[in-house]
């Protein structure tokens, strides 16, 4: 079962009043259900499926199309790293093989205590600024092994 | 040059309506609710402003597609998906000059006669996705948004709508498809969005920088704006460099800027030294030039299509004489294969085979029949889909393959990639 809490489902009402038509708030709402949980599960497909008279199957037709909503659960601290053209010419391979050695994981995985996982990802609109990751919602930018250090330092 | 975009981002707190205002933001407002709407859409047509998400399509005469007997809401939208690879400009704009952007939405909105607007802006730009947020809240509690603008009689809307990780959301027509609640995938034009876009109705899609110039042009008139730039390009662009520079960043530079000079006096020329060997101006879906033809190319829209690429949205970025162009291929086209939506075949495929034989000659397994294939995939990818995403890979391809047709040819020959990548 899943439930918005109160004041998620408050803030998703206000998300349906921006729409002529209710189905436009899905995506506002996943972002909802993946902030009350970390990740968008079946049961609240159904969920949202209900709210805004649209089908199961069209929700879950919706999620998987888009990247950032996690449709199984990952850990508490989602590293994403821009491996695409532009950090590519300023050693994001690097930021990236530095990542798995210190972690003890490969891309795709998480630790065994749940606090990290590594995703690599395409363009983040961080080029001037590479090697670059972002942290949850926070970008981290013209990276060194030092900083990485004192960045995953500080999250728990 | 005196900028139009930039010349307040050095000022702390610009980006709060309290120091903005100090500083001229929404001073327009009360000009333009004394002019008609249809002078205002003259005013910018007149002014030459071309669209600067990546097709260059005058801002103006898209206006002016809104059907005139329209009995429909009419909607505007603020493209701020920015994601093609190499351009990171409205970025900027969200941080440090939000109001200036705002301001120009709410020109657009009330020459256009819509009186609700959506900022699409992309999922992964939570930070500047909140300042803009604060930004709205505060102009609708100054009263520059909402009911009857400043005793107007105007009203005005701005929505924002988060993307969720999908580079063709950037595509107008996707883009409606994920604003209306469903998978971004683009949609047979014409009907053009002017003519039906959202829920069916008249919509204006215009880029975050585009909207960006209108408080200028709308302040000192279409004349003043046409002394920037070129004939055909005016005004200043946002260039967003990156690659091998000193000084990667957001530069607003006056249209027609050769390259050589961005590149020297801006980017502090290309790093440790080096020579120059490829840039690509305006992001990773249009060409790349070699050294020779960027000495000879500058930053407007004539001039780029004159050399066979375009300025895009800005994505300027850089490859020393270092770097290998087969690697370089392999990635762009990692990114067309990881992005293309799948609705048509011709991409869909397309842009997996194209990653596949790329990333295999980079790594040596090349054959001698797999240029004349890739050449054969690029053809076939072209004028057969919905959208121009196939040709996002497939010129970048050609280009590639035909300006360093030598380095993919060596490593097919040595089964390896000479750069030791």
């Amino acid at each position: 079962m899943f439930e918005f809490t109160k004041e998620n489902k408050k803030k998703f009402d206000e998300a349906v009043k921006k729409y002529p038509q209710k189905k436009a708030a899905l995506l506002p709402a996943l972002w909802l259900v993946q902030e009350q949980m970390g990740w968008v599960s079946p049961e609240s497909m159904e969920y949202l499926a209900g709210l805004l008279d649209v089908t199961p199957a069209y929700v879950y037709e919706t999620v998987s199309f888009y990247t950032m909503y996690n449709r199984k659960p990952i850990g508490r601290h989602h590293i994403q790293v821009c491996d695409s053209i532009c950090c590519s010419l300023r050693e994001a391979k690097g930021t990236v093989e530095y990542l798995k050695k210190k972690l003890g994981i490969h891309v795709g995985e998480t630790t065994p205590d749940g606090r990290f996982h590594l995703s690599t990802v395409e363009c983040l609109g961080s080029c001037g600024t590479a090697p670059m990751m972002q942290v949850d919602n926070d970008y981290y930018e013209n990276l060194t092994e030092e900083k990485i250090d004192q960045i995953l330092e500080r999250l728990k | 040059m005196e900028p139009i975009l930039s010349k307040n981002w050095h000022i702390p707190g610009q980006h709060t309506l309290a120091v903005a205002r100090n500083n001229g933001a929404y001073g327009t407002l009360e000009k333009l609710f004394k002019m008609s709407p249809s002078a205002v859409i003259d005013e910018v047509k007149n002014s030459g402003l071309r669209g600067r998400g990546g097709a260059g399509f005058s801002a103006g005469i898209k206006w002016g597609f809104i059907p005139k007997d329209n009995k429909k809401p009419v909607y505007l939208v603020n493209n701020f998906d920015e994601s093609e690879p190499g351009t990171f400009k409205d970025r900027s704009i969200a941080e440090k000059d939000p109001h200036m952007m705002i301001e120009g939405m709410i020109i657009a909105a009330y020459a256009i006669g819509a009186r609700t607007a959506y900022i699409y802006i992309r999922g992964e730009y939570y930070r500047p996705w909140v300042r803009i947020e604060a930004a709205i809240k505060e102009a609708y509690d100054a009263g520059f948004l909402g009911k009857n603008i400043l005793g107007s009689g105007f009203d005005c809307d701005i929505h924002t709508h988060r993307g969720a990780g999908a580079y063709i959301c950037g595509e107008e027509t996707a883009l409606l498809s994920s604003l209306e609640g469903g998978r971004g995938y683009p949609r047979i034009k014409p009907p053009f969005p002017a003519i039906a876009g959202l829920w069916g109705c008249p919509t204006i899609v215009n880029n975050a920088e585009t909207l960006s110039n209108l408080p200028f042009i709308l302040e000192k008139g279409a004349a003043a704006y046409k002394k920037y730039g070129t004939e055909k390009s005016s005004g200043t662009k946002l260039i967003s460099a990156s690659g091998h520079i000193h000084k990667p960043g957001v530069y607003e530079i006056e249209m027609g800027l050769p390259i050589q000079t961005f590149i020297n006096e801006y980017c502090g020329g290309v790093w440790k030294g080096r020579r120059l060997k490829g840039m690509v101006p305006g992001g990773s879906s249009f060409a790349v030039l070699t050294a020779a033809e960027a000495a000879k190319t500058n930053l407007d829209f004539e001039s780029c299509a004159a050399a066979g690429t375009s300025l895009g949205s800005g994505g300027f970025y850089v490859m020393d004489e270092t770097t290998c162009m087969v690697e370089m291929m392999a990635n762009t086209a990692k990114f067309y294969a990881h992005e293309s939506c799948g609705q048509c075949t011709p991409c869909r495929e397309g842009t997996g085979w194209v990653k596949k034989i790329v990333t295999r000659i980079e790594g040596g397994q090349g054959r001698p029949q797999d240029l004349e294939l890739l050449d054969n995939l690029a053809k076939n990818m072209m004028g057969r889909t919905i959208c121009v995403f196939a040709e996002a890979l497939a010129m970048p391809l050609l280009a590639y393959i035909a300006k360093f047709r030598g380095e993919f040819e060596e490593h097919i020959r040595l089964g390896h990639c000479p750069h030791g990548r």
